[in-house]
């Protein structure tokens, strides 16, 4: 008996090295990607177009390309520090602290989930809880807890994907163990080695609508990104 | 009888000047609480009614439940057309539209960044269709500090507490950062025009005042509003009138499985407003009661002392053979007489102070500084015609109370003792 518990343990792969896989598809030095953002609000649904650059952790810059009210607004972050760009009043606002955890242009998307790609490794631990199948694709159910304060859910509920070691489904929980939110992710694609979803469903339960979809139009990996790109001045370029 | 019992009450002055005296400071304050009251419940009503409530609000359900959170997500579309039907069956209430919202005033440095920031509580009215209702509702012209009342699109009035916290001055750009109707957020540059006093704590901490178009543009809020506000002929806030636009309305509008169709509601329904008139009625009941518990206690206590010092007097009278009820029904008519002068001379006094109340007002603003309903911070006193006769209910059941009371005594003097009490 002690000998069959043994080799069933040792079938179920550590939650680290699954994170490990996970992080290498879905993380990168830096990421350059044109992205749709399809708001399902209760009374209307809206489309928005950005493009983005990020490098590692800690930087990223987003620029809005449409609705024409949306066009030209820029956000540029920095470690916790959040600047916004708007164009009607050429001025730039900074945001920071919970304010990041805002909605991103009514979507179910925060500042911090838009913009930031964190190493699942360098902020989580994790245990394997089992196996489960999430739209037709059999995966690896881990949980992961944070080891750092300054991540935005104390616990992620991931389902792995066997084969491509992606998060086919995620949940994301706060420090009190409400569930925030949950990320159905789909149309997996081998993008320069890595397998990568081009869409994600955001839903943040906490939110009336039917969710948040978030198309990646195009996106390079591990490209040049010229320094001044992270810098206040673009913004007003 | 009542010439002779006059008489009898003004030439002893130990019968009358006490009970006169007592009688006259209850009533006095009877009459200056009630004014006082009544002044502060139709100071705030009217104030809610101005800036906030209206005499019936328009909103869709789920705005109305979380109407705290200013949730202009959740405002009413179509709004145009709406007011358009309103003003169509209700010809004769006035219909407005706003937007309410909160948001930042940003104010920036030489260099276009952030000098100072603070939280604002905004209103969109209408200011520049022509219709000057709305800046007549919140006293704009009177209000004005600095500068002048907004005269283009993209001019802004601000508190002038809040312009002295942000250190602006009209003339400057403020940036309003808040968020659109779909949730986005939103920046807009305003100039200041002018700083306004609204006379109110809360709102003169940090409110602005922003054209309704002007808003609008800057909350993606086309042909939309938070509410539709409506006040009824008169303007003058009378719940069975409202209670009827109510009937009608949702007549006109019934329930429907749209989450986003129009509700209404009066103004008592509000802010707590139907509770607040509620319970100041109720207090001012309460006042008329201890007054007039305490007043005949007062003149049963003064009674009791008379009765003593006109023992022999009822002695004598009981001697040469008046009935005992005839004694005890002239000291009633006595005290009836007192509680007159006492009232009349006590409301005289009250409404007085009352004037003065009613002119220069008392200032509470200190106090009102956590309030959670709108409230002015001078509140003054209100005449009204129910004040001139109020104090007459203590003024005179008091006195009559009190001597009802201890006049019982007279029915215990016995006949056949009179000529030995009397002797003595």
């Amino acid at each position: 008996m002690l000998l069959l518990c043994v080799s069933i343990n040792a079938q179920n792969p550590s939650a680290r090295e699954l994170i490990e896989k996970v992080d290498k598809n879905m993380s990168a030095e830096s990421r350059v990607f044109t992205s749709k953002m399809i708001i399902h609000n209760p009374r209307n649904t809206r489309t928005i177009e950005s493009k983005s650059w990020s490098m590692g952790e800690n930087k990223s810059y987003t620029e809005y390309l449409s609705p024409p009210r949306e066009q030209g607004t820029k956000m540029l972050k920095l470690d916790n520090l959040l600047w916004i760009f708007s164009p009607e009043t050429d001025r730039i606002i900074q945001i920071s602290g919970h304010m990041l955890r805002q909605s991103v242009m009514g979507s179910d998307l925060s500042y911090e989930d838009m913009m930031e790609d964190p190493h699942l490794l360098n902020h989580y631990t994790g245990k394997t809880d089992g196996e489960e199948k999430v739209a037709d694709r059999n995966c690896w159910v881990i949980t992961l807890t944070a080891n750092t304060e300054d991540v935005a859910y104390q616990t992620q509920k991931v389902w792995v994907d066997k084969e491509h070691f992606i998060p086919m489904k995620k949940e994301l929980y706060a420090k009190s163990g409400v569930l925030l939110k949950r990320m159905e992710l789909s149309d997996v694609v081998q993008i320069q080695g890595r397998w990568y979803p081009k869409k994600i469903l955001f839903k943040d339960v906490l939110k009336e609508g039917d969710g948040t979809e978030f198309q990646i139009i195009n996106i390079d990996f591990n490209t040049k990104i010229p320094d001044y790109i992270f810098s206040k001045a673009s913004l007003k370029k | 009888m009542i010439r002779f019992l006059l008489k009898g009450i003004f030439r002893d002055r130990q019968r009358s000047l006490l009970p006169v005296i007592v009688a006259t400071i209850g009533v006095m304050l009877t009459v200056t609480l009630f004014c006082w009251l009544n002044g502060f419940l139709m100071d705030s009503v009217e104030l809610n009614a101005r800036f906030s409530t209206g005499h019936v609000k328009i909103m869709t359900s789920p705005y109305a439940k979380n109407i705290d959170q200013i949730p202009n997500d959740l405002a009413l579309t179509g709004v145009d057309s709406l007011v358009l039907n309103l003003k169509k069956e209700f010809p004769g209430m006035k219909w407005q539209q706003r937007i309410h919202f909160g948001g930042l005033i940003d104010a920036p440095d030489s260099k276009r960044e952030t000098r100072a920031q603070g939280p604002a509580m905004g209103f969109g009215i209408d200011m520049f269709s022509g219709d000057h209702s709305e800046i007549e509702r919140f006293n704009l012209e009177k209000s004005l500090r600095r500068g002048k009342l907004p005269e283009h699109p993209g001019e802004i009035l601000m508190s002038e507490l809040f312009s002295q916290k942000l250190k602006v001055n009209p003339g400057d750009t403020v940036t309003l950062i808040g968020s659109t109707m779909n949730g986005s957020m939103a920046m807009s540059n305003f100039k200041i025009a002018g700083t306004i006093v609204f006379g109110t704590t809360g709102m003169d901490k940090g409110s602005v005042i922003i054209d309704l178009k002007d808003i609008r543009n800057a909350l993606d809020m086309n042909d939309a509003a938070g509410e539709i506000i409506g006040y009824l002929p008169g303007n003058f806030y009378d719940e069975v009138l409202a209670e009827q636009v109510v009937l009608a309305f949702n007549k006109l509008y019934p329930p429907s499985e749209d989450k986003y169709a129009p509700v209404i509601v009066t103004l008592s329904q509000q802010n707590n407003l139907g509770k607040m008139m509620g319970q100041i009625k109720q207090v001012g009941g309460f006042v008329v009661f201890v007054f007039v518990l305490s007043m005949s206690l007062v003149f049963w206590n003064a009674g009791l002392l008379g009765g003593l010092r006109r023992y022999i007097e009822f002695g004598t009278r009981l001697a040469i053979g008046e009935d005992y009820s005839h004694i005890y029904r002239t000291m009633i008519y006595e005290s009836v007489l007192i509680g007159i002068v006492g009232s009349v001379s006590g409301t005289i006094v009250g409404l007085t102070l009352s004037l003065y109340l009613q002119k220069h007002g008392l200032d509470l603003g200190s106090m009102m500084k956590n309030a959670s309903i709108m409230m002015p911070s001078v509140f003054h006193a209100r005449i009204t015609a129910l004040a001139f006769i109020i104090g007459f209910i203590p003024g005179l059941l008091s006195t009559v109370a009190g001597t009802a009371l201890s006049g019982i005594g007279i029915y215990k003097r016995k006949t056949a003792q009179l000529f030995k009490e009397l002797e003595a």
